[in-house]
C-alpha cells in the first residue's frame, strides 16, 4: 500500500514537474511567447468590439474611496531633476509637450487647471491583481491636445517620466490617440482632495480609466506625440511592455 | 466463453441498444463517445490544466483575496504571506480569515529556482511558468482562455444540437426519484457494469450540468469582470457579485472547485474500470457486460424496451 502510494505521489509530482518544465522551455523559446502572444491581439480587438471606445469606466461615490491607495513601482524618484523640483515643492514644475503638434509648449499645473479641471472617482486595477479607488482631480488630456493642436500624422501619445527604473532606464508609457481622447483620460494633480503625494506620482500623473495600473504613468516629465514608438526605449511602447507585458492593458 | 459484439450507442443519439443473444459472461463494445466529444474533452483537459497552473502564477503576484471593489490588506479572506525573523529565516503563513497556519515549504514560502526558501504564494511546481514571471503567466493564461472559451462554445452548441444535454445530462423524473439510491451507491463505490453503465446517473448528470453551466460560464464571466476595459460595460455585473476583488475571489474559488471536480472525476474513472473508461474517451468504444437477466429474456425486442434511453 505504501509503495503504491509513494508511486502515485511520485507519478503525480513527476507529471506536474514535466509539464511545468516543458512550459518553462516554451516560455524561454523564441517562438513560444510569439504564439501565446497572439491571444493578446485578439483580446484587444474583441474587447474593442464588446466594449466600444466610447464606453465609460464606472465612476464611484465618495463612500467607495479606499482607505489607502497603495503606491507601487517607484515611490521616491532619485533623479537630480526630480529631487530639485521636489525641494521647491514643485513650484517650478512644467509639463513639456513635444513631437507632432502645432504648438509645442510647457505647462505649469496652474496652466493645466485653466485648460480643464475635473474630478472623477475611479478604480485603479493593478496587473498584480489588487485594486484601489481614488478621487482624482485633473485636466482632460484631450483639452491639452486641442490646445497644442495635434498633427494628423500622430498616432500615439508617449508619456516620459521623471523616475528611473533599474537605476538608469526612464519609465515611459504610451496610449493611442483614441484612448488619449477618451473623456476619462486625465492628467491628475490631486488625489482625494490633496495634491498628489510623491509616492503616488507628484506632481502630475496619467489616469486612463479603462486600463491596468502600469499605464497610469507617474511623475510625468513630458508628453510626446509620435507616429510610432518603435524607436523609444526597446520599442514596445512602455517600460513594462519592454519587460514583456502587453501594450494593450485592458485585461 | 466470452464474446464481444459492437454496437452503436453514441451519447446524444437514440440508437437502440441491442443486447447480445450469447450466453453468460458475454461483453459487448459500445460506441459511446463521438469523435467531436472526445476531441473537445481532451482539448478541455489541456486548456483547463494550463489555465489553472498559469492562474496560480498570476495569483502569486498578489497572493491575497478580498471582498468588495478594493483589497483591504488588513482583512484578507485568504492570504499566503511570508514572514521574516531577525535571523532572516522565512516562514510561510497561510491566513484564512482570522486563522493562521504555518505552511512553510508549500504556501507562502517555498524553494526558489536556486533551492533556497523564497517568498511566493504557490510553489514553483504548481505554477506556469515555474519561476515568478507574471507577464509570461498572463500570456499562457489568455492563450488557453481563448481555447477554453471557443472549445466550450463548440461543446455547448454541439451538445444542444445533438441533444446530448437534453438526453444524457438533463435529469429525468426517474433520475430524481433514484437520487437516494444513487448517493448510497456512490458512497459505497458501487458502479453498474451492465447496460446501466451506459447512461449517466443522477449525480453524474448534476455534476456535469453544474460544472459546464455554473463553473464554466461563471469562471469566464468572473475573469472578464477583472478586465478594466470590459468593466466599462460589465460594471452592473461586477457590482452585483460584490466588486472586482469579489469577482477575483469567486474566480479563484471556481478554479479550485474545478480541481475538486477533476479529482472526483478521475477517482471515479479509476474505480469504475480505468482502462475501459480511458478507451471510451480515446477510441469512443466502451465495454459493458451483457446483463444476465436480459440474456435470459426470450425475445430481444423486450430487451430493447427495457434498456432504451429516454
Amino acid at each position: 500500500m505504501t509503495d503504491r502510494r509513494t508511486f502515485l505521489r511520485m507519478a503525480i509530482m513527476g507529471t506536474a514537474g514535466l509539464l511545468v518544465a516543458g512550459c518553462d522551455k516554451i516560455s524561454q523559446s523564441s517562438w513560444g511567447p510569439k504564439v501565446l502572444g497572439k491571444a493578446q491581439g485578439l483580446n484587444r480587438r474583441v474587447q474593442a468590439l464588446l466594449s466600444p471606445s466610447s464606453a465609460m469606466a464606472k465612476e464611484y461615490t465618495e463612500a467607495d474611496i479606499s482607505p489607502t491607495f497603495h503606491p507601487n513601482g517607484t515611490t521616491m524618484p532619485d533623479t537630480p531633476e526630480y529631487q530639485a523640483l521636489m525641494a521647491n515643492n514643485f513650484r517650478d514644475y512644467k509639463l513639456k509637450v513635444t513631437g507632432l503638434v502645432t504648438k509645442p509648449g510647457e505647462f505649469s499645473i496652474d496652466d493645466l487647471k485653466k485648460l480643464d479641471n475635473r474630478t472623477q472617482i475611479t478604480r485603479h486595477d493593478c496587473v498584480e491583481g489588487w485594486s484601489a479607488i481614488g478621487k482624482w482631480q485633473g485636466t482632460q488630456l484631450s483639452a491639452l491636445l486641442d490646445h497644442v493642436g495635434v498633427d494628423p500624422k500622430a498616432r500615439f501619445v508617449v508619456f516620459h517620466c521623471l523616475d528611473n527604473m533599474d537605476v538608469d532606464t526612464p519609465y515611459y508609457e504610451s496610449v493611442d490617440i483614441e484612448e488619449a481622447r477618451h473623456p476619462q483620460t486625465i492628467l491628475a494633480f490631486d488625489l482625494n482632495d490633496k495634491p498628489l503625494p510623491v509616492s503616488n506620482g507628484a506632481p502630475l500623473r496619467l489616469r486612463v480609466g479603462r486600463q491596468l495600473g502600469y499605464k497610469q504613468a507617474k511623475y510625468l516629465g513630458s508628453i510626446e506625440l509620435v507616429d510610432s514608438f518603435g524607436k523609444i526605449g526597446s520599442g514596445n511602447g512602455g517600460y513594462w511592455e519592454d519587460q514583456g507585458y502587453e501594450w494593450y492593458a485592458g485585461i | 466463453m466470452t464474446t464481444e459484439t459492437v454496437t452503436e450507442n453514441v451519447m446524444g443519439t437514440n440508437t437502440p441498444v441491442i443486447a447480445s443473444p450469447h450466453p453468460v459472461k458475454s461483453k459487448r463494445l459500445v460506441y459511446r463517445h463521438s469523435l467531436p466529444i472526445r476531441l473537445m474533452h481532451w482539448i478541455n483537459v489541456i486548456s483547463l490544466s494550463l489555465m489553472f497552473f498559469s492562474g496560480l502564477q498570476i495569483f502569486n503576484a498578489h497572493p491575497s483575496l478580498s471582498w468588495g471593489n478594493y483589497n483591504n490588506p488588513d482583512k484578507p479572506l485568504l492570504a499566503l504571506d511570508a514572514r521574516e525573523d531577525a535571523n532572516g529565516n522565512l516562514t510561510g503563513i497561510t491566513r484564512i480569515g482570522k486563522h493562521e497556519f504555518n505552511t512553510t515549504g508549500v504556501l507562502g514560502v517555498s524553494k526558489g529556482p536556486d533551492g533556497t526558501p523564497t517568498a511566493r504564494g504557490f510553489p514553483s511546481w504548481l505554477t506556469v511558468p515555474g519561476p515568478g514571471w507574471l507577464s509570461m503567466g498572463r500570456q499562457w493564461h489568455f492563450f488557453f482562455a481563448w481555447i477554453f472559451v471557443l472549445n466550450g462554445i463548440c461543446y455547448i452548441g454541439y451538445s444542444l444540437v445533438r441533444k446530448h444535454v437534453q438526453r444524457d445530462l438533463w435529469p429525468t423524473r426517474a433520475d430524481w426519484r433514484g437520487i437516494g439510491k444513487s448517493i448510497a451507491d456512490h458512497v459505497r463505490f458501487k458502479h453498474p457494469h451492465g447496460e446501466e453503465a451506459l447512461r449517466y446517473n443522477i449525480l453524474q448528470r448534476l455534476a456535469y450540468l453544474i460544472v459546464i453551466f455554473v463553473f464554466g460560464i461563471g469562471i469566464v464571466l468572473m475573469g472578464l469582470a477583472m478586465s478594466p476595459r470590459m468593466d466599462a460595460v460589465l460594471s452592473p455585473m461586477v457590482e452585483f457579485v460584490g466588486g472586482r476583488q469579489a469577482a477575483r475571489t469567486i474566480h479563484f474559488i471556481i478554479a479550485w472547485a474545478f480541481v475538486a471536480f477533476v479529482l472526483i472525476h478521475v477517482f471515479e474513472v479509476l474505480i469504475s474500470g480505468a482502462f475501459n473508461q480511458l478507451r471510451g474517451m480515446i477510441t469512443g468504444y466502451y465495454k459493458v457486460d451483457v446483463d444476465p437477466v436480459k440474456v435470459a429474456a426470450p425475445e430481444p425486442v423486450a430487451v430493447i424496451e427495457e434498456t432504451s434511453h429516454d
